[in-house]
């Protein structure tokens, strides 16, 4: 079996929640494999890192070069294709780095690719069994996906929770290997998201809204629920997308992450980078006119219906009270 | 600027219901509604806007078959100058890597400064773009939601976690995926399409493209599925049920219980 690199995302000293979920996934392609923590960057937060992972992982890769200080992928790519073996096993976060990083890598690396994995069902020979979605979720399927000549696999954020276990190694400085790390596409700055007029992370009751709402002219109907209810409006990204409210009501990975008590998902599918901003287990109210809309899976109360006539009739209700 | 979009046809999740086939193989494609790829619009608009300000054209690309050039014509209604059409038997049942390959082809015979994809399609891989500039060794930038043309480069923004903004740059010719929100792609009515009906599109197949058959198709693909299936619902929402009236009885009760009205 080949090697398994687990590439550690890490900020400000601080490992990303995919670090230890890397090591759940690994363990489920064998369970006596041996995983090793890559972890790129440079300067003073390196070791930290370094000695949090060597307390997970069979053994830790450290790679710290200047070059490496802000994870550009094209970067790390270079780096990673200097450093670990040819037909590695290299899994990553299928997080906005991950879909950077992980298809090009797979090129350089003469490996197979394969991304947003749910689940994974083991190896059969050369072949590794995963799961995957499709269609936002509303389908999945089983792919295998030839590891013979190593592979470069996205792991889907927050599916492998990790578990407490442990393996436990040491730190290997593996920066002299990372050679040549010019490219041709430099990292500039970071732009912060602006902040807007009202703060969803705080709200306790939110009415949230997606593509169901089908015309800019229907979003006042929200606006109007929300009123009665004494709840915020926020939204998911098409909402966004379409210009009908401001970014700073998105919630998701690429907008706000929200924790209220409840969350009514209107005309919203329950796609994983929209309920990836959802947090703290609120109670889930989901509305959607498909009963086999993915929301389903993870609301507590769900409702089949259109939600242009049945939020007015709610709000009417909650008004008579 | 010359650039080259790809764009895929995929079906129209808001037009359907995704269903498996019988034999579970495959999901239920007789009566699917297809469109373009929600992302690939986004990045016809965006190509459409470079070339209003810095002059050159805009080629569409697709890989798929006859009713693949339906998407082309859409996006030429839109504004993109040339189609090409990608289509041989050779390339059915292709992954991820078979596509890029066949891509890959079509950039070599053209002079494109810059590449862009959709930031993913369908089956949410996001993998073609990355692929593609890496076989090309060509820089890559994904989730772009922003593109300044400067002179042998461009500043590109890549939207990253919490709605932050990575500024970078970019040497040309490089490869680009496109992420939603980037601006508003314009719409396309019937009459927009009638005037592009009879424009010639190109179909180019293998041989024509100098893809090695052993690197694209069925057999050449690392990545097969197997099957399809329902995903496990768990325990599930509790639906409620009954008339409008009950269920919005019920539903207050619950809202009450939890919190959800002040
Ligand atoms: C890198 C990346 C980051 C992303 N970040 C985010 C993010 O932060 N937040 C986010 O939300 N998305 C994000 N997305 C997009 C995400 O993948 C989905 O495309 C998006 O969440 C879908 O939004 P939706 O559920 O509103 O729309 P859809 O998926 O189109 O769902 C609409 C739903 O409404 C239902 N419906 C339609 N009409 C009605 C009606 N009249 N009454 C009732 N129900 C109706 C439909 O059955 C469907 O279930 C991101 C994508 C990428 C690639
Ligand atoms: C009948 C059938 C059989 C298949 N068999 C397999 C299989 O055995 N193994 C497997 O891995 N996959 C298989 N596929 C999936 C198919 O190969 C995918 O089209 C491929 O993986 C790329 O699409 P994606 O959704 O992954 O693209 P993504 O990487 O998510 O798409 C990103 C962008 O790449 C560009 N792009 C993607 N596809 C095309 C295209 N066709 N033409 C032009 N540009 C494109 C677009 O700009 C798009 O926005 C099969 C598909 C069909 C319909």
């Amino acid at each position: 079996m080949a090697e398994i690199f687990a590439y550690i995302k890490h900020a400000d000293g601080v490992a990303d929640d995919s670090a230890l979920e890397l090591f759940v996934a690994a363990k489920k392609i064998a369970a006596d494999a041996t995983v090793t923590a890559v972890v790129t960057g440079s300067g003073a937060d390196m070791d930290k890192i370094c000695t949090e992972m060597a307390a997970v992982y069979n053994a830790v890769w450290k790679i710290d070069n200047a070059a490496l200080a802000y994870p550009n992928a094209e970067v790390v790519r270079k780096a990673l294709v200097n450093t670990l073996p040819a037909d590695s096993i290299v899994l990553l976060p299928h997080d906005t780095f991950g879909m950077d990083l992980g298809p090009g890598l797979s090129i350089k690396m003469d490996s197979s690719f394969a991304a947003d994995i749910v689940g994974i069902e083991g190896t059969d020979g050369g072949a590794l069994k995963v799961i995957r979605q499709e269609f936002s979720g509303q389908v999945s399927t089983h792919v295998t996906c030839d590891i013979a000549a190593g592979a470069v696999l996205n792991i889907r954020p927050g599916v492998f929770q990790y578990d407490d276990s442990k393996a436990g190694g040491d730190v290997a400085d593996k920066s002299g290997d990372a050679g040549d790390l010019s490219v041709k596409r430099t990292f500039l700055e970071v732009v912060e998201a602006e902040a807007g007029d009202v703060d969803i992370t705080k709200s306790e009751v939110l009415v949230s809204v997606g593509r169901g709402i089908e015309d800019e002219d229907n979003v006042e109907i929200v606006f109007d629920l929300a009123e009665a209810m004494g709840a915020d409006v926020s939204c998911s990204r098409p909402i966004v997308d379409a210009k009908w409210m401001e970014k700073s009501r998105q919630v998701g990975t690429s907008g706000q992450t929200v924790k209220p008590k409840v969350y009514m998902a209107m005309g919203i599918s329950g796609s994983f980078q929209h309920m990836g901003g959802i947090k703290g287990n609120p109670f889930i109210v989901a509305v959607n006119k498909n009963t086999k809309a993915p929301i389903f899976q993870v609301a507590d109360v769900g409702i089949e219906a259109d939600i242009l006539e049945f939020i007015p009739e709610l709000q009417e209700a909650i008004e008579g009270l | 600027m010359e650039i080259l979009v790809c764009v895929k046809r995929v079906p129209d999740t808001s037009e359907n219901e995704i269903e498996i086939n019988s034999d579970g193989n495959d999901i239920e494609r007789d009566d699917l509604v297809y469109s373009v790829n929600e992302w690939d619009n986004y990045a016809v608009e965006e190509a459409i806007q470079i070339v209003d300000k810095v002059g050159g054209s805009v080629t569409v690309v697709t890989v798929g078959d006859d009713e693949s050039e339906e998407v082309l014509r859409r996006e030429m209604a839109m504004g993109a100058n040339n189609g090409l059409l990608l289509t041989d038997d050779a390339f059915e049942g292709s992954d991820g890597k078979g596509i890029a390959t066949i891509l890959k082809g079509a950039v070599e015979k053209g002079n494109y400064d810059l590449i862009m994809t959709g930031a993913q399609a369908d089956e949410g891989a996001a993998q073609v773009g990355g692929m593609l500039a890496a076989m090309m060794d060509y820089p890559y930038a994904s989730l772009v939601n922003l593109i300044e043309a400067g002179d042998g480069k461009l500043k590109v923004g890549r939207e990253i976690e919490g709605g932050n903004q990575e500024m970078n740059e970019i040497e040309l010719p490089c490869v680009l995926s496109i992420q939603t929100g980037i601006n508003e792609p314009r719409y396309v009515g019937i009459r927009g399409i009638r005037k592009v009906a009879s424009v010639e599109i190109p179909e180019l197949g293998a041989g024509d493209l100098g893809v090695d058959a052993a690197a694209i198709g069925e057999d050449a693909a690392k990545v097969k599925r197997v099957d399809y299936f329902m995903p496990d619902m768990g325990e599930g929402a509790e639906m409620l049920e009954g008339s409008t009236e009950e269920i919005i009885a019920k539903l207050i009760e619950y809202l009450k219980a939890k919190g959800g009205l002040k």
